[in-house]
């Protein structure tokens, strides 16, 4: 029997499924029809589920040659109107950078899912790290600004991988869910929501008129229309440095109008795109920053705390990037945090962020931990109890 | 000389209409609007194959709102860049996969890429034989003129066996791809190659190539007056088109493998393959998309 296109389209209900495979849900439901792919380890399954999807939905995936050629057919895929996505972890993230670049520059909206492993290097292919998290941000050369989510679990990795496409058009930019290996392989209860309950999961927006249409001109959020290839606009699309008919300009003046745009877009809506997640933070004097399967060992650290009526709280990063640097100096220049104690798998990402926005209003401590396991409670506790002190 | 076909007045006055685009000539509705004068130096045969294609846009009639052109980087990669078609200056090496992403996500699209040799086969070179594997529904346009123009004319994955390069001062070491030869064994189900002196047989190779079900390969052999010419002393692209005048042969029944270029040698010219297989979208939609609806 051939099961009706929009059963498949959203496999509706609970489900015993991984992280990786949650995240190929996650697009499958938000209309991506193209994927484009290397296998690598720990990322595979999430290929492995879209090359199974994606033809039961109309969609089409191909096994690229490499991660180059992945990145470059996602946006190539993009340009032609299908909501696209890729997904890799470390060594194959470095080859993909080149082409984020790409999209970046020419505001091509896609989704790269990174499950992140230990390295550098080929590093740890099967144990978990979270050491992308700054390759994630300024991995291409040259300025510009992503999107990047981090889901704590295999719910989470479906629903953020579901948002990063409307994020990515809305905004017209890559976006990245850094994920991690320990995320990426639990198996764990994911409940996909009934059909009716879902916003429609299509490309969304308003055709701009031809006459006079010039396609780098920023239209609202500083963001231009997007129009697709075939559709009639006869656009040109560079990745040179390029004014708002998208034709190459190579002057400080046409790089500096640009590049302000591309960085910007981002920046200034900042406040409309972070999200974290507040736990005890009201009164606490340690606050534990953490993202990702991190998270949830902070969670268990910060509950034990607080049953010993220690004052420590937790601000999970849903959004990794942009960075939610406002509620740091917030919560820094309140007068009550004492310390931050950022808690991650590698020798100190996000502990500069941290410490940049508390200055020295509190104190940031690194727990850094250098992969290939999730750090326990108990590593962590004593880091937290020292910062109280 | 000049002065007698194009007084200097005249030649503003003309110039003044590209700017403005869309001016007399019958092919300026191909351009976009203020793009010419372009960038290529004079003698280059980079505007010879960009006005074959021009022209086989125009005899073959294809609809320009669903033609597409991907090109890399280099002197090539700049044709996108003045076609009133929708466009794509992408990366260096990664036109060929941009391109399978455009084509996969929407078949109707005629995708044809424009780039050079080096663009193509030394940073592309992966993505080439693999689109040709696969049997990608597109149009590849490779000028060969052997050596890397835009960066000032190093050697490449062209450059001819003692050819003098920037980067090959004494004589280049390496041999260099047969791409008709590699493009063939790859699995490409059209591939010409001609060279700049045959304009009307490249144009009709082009047309060809873009309606041809799969991955089709024109190689189309450029003088780079400015770059290789002048370093091995090959004279002006007037020599040059003598030079493919009395030495360009025409090879169709030849085996690929023996068409390859030696330095200041002949020039095997002609179409070498023209097979009919099944694209990836024909086993994508026979072999996949059948079994998974079940």
């Amino acid at each position: 029997m051939t099961a009706r296109r929009s059963d498949l389209k959203l496999l509706s209900g609970t489900h015993f499924m991984n992280g990786d495979e949650a995240c190929a849900e996650g697009a499958v439901a938000a209309g991506c029809t193209f994927f484009a792919g290397y296998p690598i380890t720990p990322a595979t399954e999430v290929a492995e589920r879209m090359a199974m999807r994606l033809p039961q939905v109309e969609g089409v995936y191909i096994q690229m040659e490499d991660e180059l050629a992945s990145m470059a057919a996602v946006v190539g895929a993009s340009c032609a109107g299908a909501r696209a996505m890729t997904s890799t972890s470390g060594p194959g993230f470095s080859l993909m950078m080149e082409n984020v670049g790409l999209a970046a520059m020419l505001e091509v909206p896609c989704v790269l899912v990174n499950i992140m492993r230990g390295g550098p290097s080929t590093g740890l292919p099967t144990l978990v790290g979270q050491q992308d998290v700054m390759q994630a941000r300024w991995g291409s050369h040259g300025d510009y600004e992503v999107i990047a989510l981090s889901p704590e679990s295999p719910q989470e990795a479906f629903q953020l991988t579901y948002e990063a496409f409307d994020l990515a058009d809305k905004y017209r930019t890559p976006v990245m869910i850094l994920s991690d290996e320990v995320v990426g392989h639990m198996t764990e209860k994911v409940t996909i929501p009934a059909a009716e309950s879902f916003v429609q999961p299509a490309r969304r927006r308003r055709k701009p008129p031809k006459r006079g249409f010039v396609p780098f001109s920023p239209g609202e959020n500083e963001v231009p229309p997007m129009v697709f290839a075939g559709e009639g606009y006869h656009i040109h699309a560079t990745g040179l440095t390029h004014d708002e008919y998208g034709y190459p300009v190579i002057t400080p003046e046409a790089q500096e109008r640009l590049v302000q745009r591309l960085v910007g877009k981002i920046r200034d809506h900042a406040d409309e795109i972070v999200r974290t997640e507040e736990l005890y933070v009201e009164d606490a004097e340690v606050i534990v920053v953490s993202y990702g399967c991190s998270a949830r060992t902070s969670r268990e650290v910060v509950e034990q705390a607080r049953r010993l009526d220690m004052k420590v709280g937790m601000l999970r990063l849903i959004t990794v990037w942009p960075f939610a640097e406002k509620r740091i100096r917030q919560l820094a220049r309140s007068g009550r945090v004492k310390a931050f104690v950022v808690a991650e798998i590698n020798s100190g990402q996000i502990a500069y962020e941290v410490e940049r926005c508390a200055q020295s209003f509190s104190e940031t401590v690194l727990a850094g931990f250098m992969g290939g396991r999730i750090f326990t409670p108990d590593e962590l506790f004593p880091i937290v109890e020292e910062a109280l002190c | 000389m000049i002065q007698k076909l194009l007084p200097l007045q005249e030649l503003k006055a003309d110039k003044r209409n590209w700017q403005k685009g869309h001016g007399d000539h019958p092919l300026d509705r191909f351009l976009k609007e203020g793009r010419i004068p372009h960038i290529w130096c004079s003698g280059c045969g980079i505007g010879i194959a960009f006005t074959a294609f021009v022209r086989a846009l125009e005899k073959g009639q294809l609809d320009c709102d669903k033609t597409v052109v991907v090109s890399g980087i280099g002197c090539s990669g700049r044709a996108a860049g003045y076609l009133n078609l929708d466009t794509y200056h992408t990366t260096h090496g990664r036109a060929i996969p941009f391109a399978t992403g455009l084509k996969l996500a929407n078949p109707e699209l005629k995708v044809v890429v424009f780039s050079g040799d080096g663009d193509l086969f030394a940073i592309g070179g992966n993505h080439i034989i693999h689109a040709a594997r696969r049997n990608i529904d597109i149009t590849v346009i490779c000028i060969n003129n052997f050596n890397y123009g835009m960066t000032g004319g190093q050697g490449g994955p062209t450059t001819p066996l003692e050819a003098r390069t920037t980067t090959t001062p004494y004589g280049c070491a390496e041999h260099p791809f047969n791409l008709i030869y590699l493009a063939k064994a790859a699995g490409a189900v059209y591939v010409a190659r001609w060279t700049a002196l045959h304009t009307y047989e490249m144009r009709d190779a082009m047309i060809e190539g873009m309606n041809k079900r799969g991955f089709s390969f024109i190689e189309i052999i450029s003088p780079c007056p400015t770059g290789f010419a002048r370093r091995n002393k090959l004279g002006s692209t007037l020599d040059l088109m003598r030079f493919y005048r009395d030495n360009s042969y025409l090879a169709a029944e030849l085996d690929p493998e023996n068409t390859a270029l030696p330095f200041k040698g002949r020039v095997a010219v002609g179409k070498f393959v023209d097979i009919e297989k099944p694209t990836f979208m024909d086993m994508w939609e026979s072999c996949v998309v059948n079994k998974a609806r079940k």
